[in-house]
């Protein structure tokens, strides 16, 4: 049969049953089993209305259950075992211990750390910025629309985009790839120094400095003995303000090396397989990608704020520059929380990319990617299922803070 | 805010021309990619494509006519003809006949040929080779030239990609199978996800709360985690890797967020109406049907999107849970990663098969976009 066929027979078959089941259920409870007439009328209608929660909610609780509650347990045990022949052996933590000792681990647990640090930071200062200047303006709408389209396009496709973008030629042909071709503008002349040593200092030093200020306010509350917040989150700040520093003292290192570098002036290069930087280019392509989320979610965000608040502000001579620092971004500060939790998801998980564009190779791999590679190269399911569980660890926090603010909320 | 930028206009000109940089910034990759697909081979090579709506200077190799349309023509032996073919618009500023010396004659200029014979070349392609002897060989000699082409645009990517077997793009078979995967996936979990919704969202019953919670639990669960458990159950129970697989892998991966999303929604409907209708001596099942279903349509709407963006762009849980050793049932994205791999530098055919996988997506995106944004919204603002 015609695959195509077989999908209009599957919608046909699959809605077809799930309103036959969702219609029978219902009448067989009321009909047949307890029926609304009789001496039991009254405890029968109250019986019936116990047991039909459980009718509409009986396909999703299997599908859920089955699909992603009993993969996490059953993710664990293969993590403990090892496949032998069509049996599975106890080894005990022996698949960790493997997966740690393999170089390509720490590659792709140190490239997820940037990751999640660069993507989320990125996507949310541009989505900021674009919500911020396009509510201000007449098009902005249209700019929007624009700006939210790579949200469209697969991982894929993106790929291939930003593969075009990086393409590179060998010195004696024209280069299709914008960036080479901008590459091979500078010559080490003035505006070489400008635009690659002055320019990115002075984002770096800005990037510096504004990670810098943050940690300072966030952690303040350590020094000083006016507790702000509850005593437990005392933990979370020594460590925002850890990796803070860190972060500062990431971006002064490569600021030092910006300026003793030699760089390689009219050569075009293959941006992506140099290591370190390789990763940032991937990273460029989900950041394209994500900024379109934020930039939609957060402007709804800005537009939610009182407009008094502003107001008083216009009043008191504050300037734009404070307005938005100080009024607006504190007021959407759960908001920008939400988003770059909701990237830091994505950015877990992200494999496409990292699969289409340079599958792990040059020092570019992430764990997504590994993973695959371990369960469907390998074929060694057990070091496979310990990188997904590594993967869920990292998601676990995440997943403890959602539950518990959406409890929260019902309360 | 309008207030104080209304004072400043200096500002004013500074938020234009940086949201429009922005917006340029944004569009740029894309655009490239979407004029490549209606490049030809030659000029995707010989020229970046910001460069294909001017009139531009390339180098082209071409070869004259082969020496079996050569003429006695008093004495001499002739071949005429135009280098680029008839009705191209180039002007040629310097020529050659040798890959070291690609300049070294002007147009009107005559060179000689090392195979014996003269050839002149004008700065419009029109070439005359003559020679005392008949020529032979099976090709005409080659020509380098430096020429001004007019921008060109051609179709021939997509017919090639939408009717080549695989090797060529093959794209045809594996729009038809994305589709396949994508439709079912997308209205099947919606109604599954809308019973459970309604029952979260307006049945009193124990353990709901908890219910409540786990989806939100499972909303966050890598689906990585689902992979090789699913593809054992699968094996186990007969399914292997085919259509059936894929779309139940699909609807129980998209059914936290299509609960999720519906039951948010659900709850915001007005009570009364649900109310009235329970006194009135409706049904459970008839509320849902008659008004819970139809008020929720956009919410319905918001999630068939990110679901069929999702499915129609999903690469990882394809691989896993469909595509097998035959290769019969590949899907878009995949045929695109293989053919980055076989024919990374034939961007014509790249291009193009990307865009047809894009189009589908981003004509789903600016018809709806509406519901897109509402249904994101009420995903994750809190």
């Amino acid at each position: 049969m015609h695959p195509a066929l077989q999908g209009l027979l599957t919608i046909i078959i699959g809605v077809g049953g799930c309103v036959g089941y969702f219609y029978f259920s219902n009448q067989f409870l009321d009909k047949v089993l307890f029926p609304a007439r009789g001496p039991n009328a009254g405890s029968n209608i109250s019986r019936a209305n116990m047991i039909r929660p459980w009718l509409f909610l009986g396909p999703a609780i299997i599908a859920l259950g089955l699909y992603l509650a009993y993969p996490v347990f059953e993710t664990i045990r293969l993590s403990l075992t090892e496949r032998v022949r069509d049996d599975y052996a106890w080894v005990g933590l022996e698949n960790y211990s493997r997966m740690l000792g393999e170089p390509k681990f720490w590659e792709a647990l140190k490239n997820n750390m940037l990751w999640l640090i660069i993507v989320p930071a990125a996507s949310t200062a541009f989505g900021l910025l674009a919500a911020q200047l396009t509510d201000r303006i007449g098009w902005g709408n249209a700019a929007k629309s624009l700006i939210f389209m790579p949200m469209a396009i697969s991982f894929v496709g993106a790929s291939v985009i930003w593969k075009l973008v990086y393409d590179t030629r060998p010195v004696e042909q024209q280069q299709i790839g914008i960036l080479n071709w901008i590459w091979l503008k500078f010559e080490g002349g003035f505006w070489s120094v400008i635009f690659l040593q002055i320019v990115p200092a002075i984002i770096l030093l800005a990037f510096a400095a504004l990670i810098a200020y943050a940690c300072y306010n966030f952690a303040k509350p350590l020094w000083n003995n006016r507790r702000t917040g509850p005593g437990r989150i005392m933990p979370v700040r020594v460590l925002v303000a850890v990796g803070g520093i860190w972060l500062v003292f990431l971006s002064l290192e490569s600021l030092l090396s910006l300026f003793t570098d030699e760089l390689v002036f009219g050569k075009p290069q293959t941006w992506l397989t140099v290591p370190l930087w390789n990763s940032f280019f991937l990273m460029i392509v989900l950041i394209w990608i994500q900024t379109g989320f934020a930039m939609v979610i957060l402007s709804a965000a800005l537009r939610g704020i009182p407009e008094e608040t502003v107001e008083a502000a216009i009043v008191d001579g504050a300037n734009p520059f404070q307005i938005f620092f100080k009024i607006k971004v504190p007021q959407i500060m759960g908001t920008i929380v939400v988003v770059w939790t909701t990237i830091t998801l994505v950015v877990l998980k992200v494999f496409d990319i990292v699969f289409a564009m340079t599958n792990g190779q040059w020092e570019t791999q992430v764990l997504a990617n590994y993973m695959f590679d371990k369960l469907f190269r390998a074929n060694d399911w057990g070091v496979g299922s310990a990188s997904a569980m590594v993967i869920m660890l990292l998601v676990t926090p995440i997943l403890v803070w959602n539950v518990y603010s959406a409890r929260k909320e019902m309360k | 805010m309008d207030g104080i930028a209304g004072k400043k206009p200096g500002l004013v000109w500074a938020v234009h021309i940086s949201v429009f940089l922005l917006v340029l910034l944004w569009l740029f990759p894309t655009v490239g990619l979407l004029i490549s697909s209606f490049r030809t081979a030659d000029q995707i090579s010989n020229s970046g494509w910001w460069r294909s709506m001017f009139h531009t200077e390339q180098n082209f190799t071409l070869r004259t006519a082969p020496p079996s349309e050569q003429v006695h023509d008093g004495g001499l032996y002739v071949i005429e003809g135009n280098l680029f073919g008839e009705g191209k618009d180039a002007e040629i500023s310097v020529w050659g006949i040798s890959s070291r010396e690609i300049s070294a004659f002007q147009p009107g200029d005559t060179a000689e040929l090392r195979r014996g014979g003269e050839i002149t070349v004008q700065s419009n392609g029109d070439y005359r080779l003559t020679n005392f002897e008949a020529f032979s060989g099976s090709r005409g000699p080659r020509v380098f030239a430096t020429a001004k082409t007019p921008p060109e645009f051609t179709m021939a990517n997509y017919v090639t990609v939408l009717t080549g077997g695989s090797s060529d793009g093959g794209m045809a078979k594996a729009f038809f199978n994305t589709l396949t995967v994508a439709i079912p996936a997308t209205i099947i979990p919606i109604l599954v996800a809308a019973f459970a919704a309604y029952a979260l969202a307006w049945m009193e019953f124990p353990g709901r709360a908890l219910l409540i919670a786990a989806v939100v639990g499972l909303l966050v669960v890598p689906l990585q985690l689902a992979l090789i458990p699913l593809l054992k159950l699968h094996n186990g129970i007969g399914i292997g890797k085919g259509y059936l697989g894929i779309w139940l892998a699909h609807t129980g991966f998209g059914l936290p967020l299509a609960i999720y999303l519906l039951r948010n929604y659900m709850v915001g409907l007005p009570k009364d109406i649900i109310e009235n209708c329970k006194v009135d001596g409706a049904t459970d099942f008839q509320i849902f049907t008659k008004i819970v279903l139809p008020l929720s349509f956009p919410a319905l709407a918001s999630f068939a999107i990110f679901q069929f963006l999702w499915t129609w762009n999903d690469l990882l849980v394809a691989k896993v849970f469909l595509i097998d050793a035959t290769g019969e049932t590949t899907v878009m994205t995949n045929h695109i990663v293989e053919l980055l791999g076989t024919r990374g530098g034939n961007w014509e055919i790249l291009a193009t098969a990307a865009f047809v996988s894009i189009a589908v997506p981003l004509v789903v995106f600016f018809a709806m976009q509406r519901y897109l944004v509402r249904g994101l919204l009420a995903g994750s603002v809190k």
